[in-house]
């Protein structure tokens, strides 16, 4: 008897975000009416693009639903994801504050969908995977991943007009387990910024599990880029569920 | 890797974007990601005009020797005309 559970909804919804600025995002969520965790997916730098909805999709296809907030919406309805992207980055990226409250716009959507359980994770890459710690520290979360987030431990460089603040001393408050997934080639987050983000993790007492894949650089989860990885990619979703399996459900 | 660095400059002149020409002033450059080209990172270039939105830009995405080879180019050019002879500032004086 095949599986007949697999049926999911996905398409664009509407939530509102932080100062109440309207929100594009993208929901996929299993047409069953099974108790289901939620999971917010934080787009990599680039911006909300074909591959990052491929993978809310695919939290779905595992039983999950997940939602991706633009978080470039305010530069504009109906403007191209890679326009949304250059325009919030010559501005300076996304403000932290902002992005927190995006993110805990787009759990409390989560909760209020049908067969919710109420446990809600966090998986971000790239850029979103600061803002995935960020998010962590900032708000109660039951599991937070964070893909190859730079930043979370050093300073931007000075003459960046991004200015991205260590988010190390928040540390303390992290609220979840975190699952850290990097690659060994990787500059920024460079092994010695991994390494010193789990020795405080540790150091504190919070519960976390990373992992660096050899021959493996930035972006390894991106199947549309040279950097993609599939020894690597592969593994990593298999530590991605297993992480959410046992922290989302009831 | 996302460098995070941006080069911002300050530009005088036209580009034509996906809806047609604009006046551009500013310009981005950053090495990172592309968002289309086929390698792990080139230089990008964003010719923009912030005031008619984010869709008023034209975008390269340019290996490392394309963009050095770009930079040359530029130069032997405007080395082979009069010096002056494309400034905005003698646009402005003559007219």
């Amino acid at each position: 008897m095949p599986d007949m559970n697999d049926a999911m909804w996905a398409g664009t919804v509407e939530i509102t975000g932080s100062g109440q600025a309207a929100l594009e995002a993208y929901l996929a969520r299993p047409l069953g009416d099974s108790p289901r965790g939620g999971v917010v997916v934080i787009h990599h730098m680039p911006g909300y693009d074909d591959s990052t909805k491929e993978i809310v999709r695919r939290f779905a296809a595992n039983g999950y639903a997940a939602v991706c907030p633009n978080l470039y919406s305010r530069e504009g309805a109906g403007v191209s994801p890679d326009d949304q992207a250059a325009a919030a980055r010559a501005k300076g990226g996304i403000p932290d504050e902002q992005l927190v409250g995006d993110v805990a716009a787009a759990m409390a959507y989560l909760n209020s969908l049908d067969h919710a359980n109420g446990k809600i994770g966090v998986i971000g890459y790239c850029s979103g995977g600061r803002q995935s710690f960020l998010a962590a520290t900032s708000l109660q979360l039951d599991a937070a991943v964070d893909c190859y987030g730079a930043f979370v431990v050093n300073e931007t460089p000075p003459e960046s007009p991004l200015q991205m603040k260590s988010l190390i001393s928040k540390a303390p408050d992290l609220s979840c387990p975190l699952l850290g997934l990097f690659g060994a080639d990787d500059a920024y987050p460079g092994p010695e910024e991994v390494a010193a983000l789990s020795a405080e993790l540790e150091k504190l007492g919070k519960e976390h599990e990373f992992h660096s894949y050899p021959d493996a650089g930035h972006a390894f989860f991106s199947p549309d880029r040279p950097s993609y990885r599939p020894a690597a990619a592969v593994e990593g979703w298999k530590k991605v569920f297993d992480f959410f399996g046992r922290h989302l459900s009831v | 890797m996302c460098t995070y660095v941006t080069e911002k400059i300050e530009l005088d002149g036209a580009g034509k974007g996906g809806s047609g020409w604009f006046t551009l002033s500013e310009g981005a450059v950053y090495v990172d990601h592309p968002y289309h080209a086929c390698h792990e990172h080139t230089v990008n270039i964003d010719f923009t005009n912030p005031a008619d939105g984010p869709s008023a830009r034209v975008a390269v995405e340019l290996t490392e020797e394309s963009a050095l080879a770009l930079i040359e180019a530029i130069q032997k050019a405007l080395a082979a005309a009069p010096a002056g002879l494309a400034s905005g500032r003698r646009h402005v004086t003559s007219s």
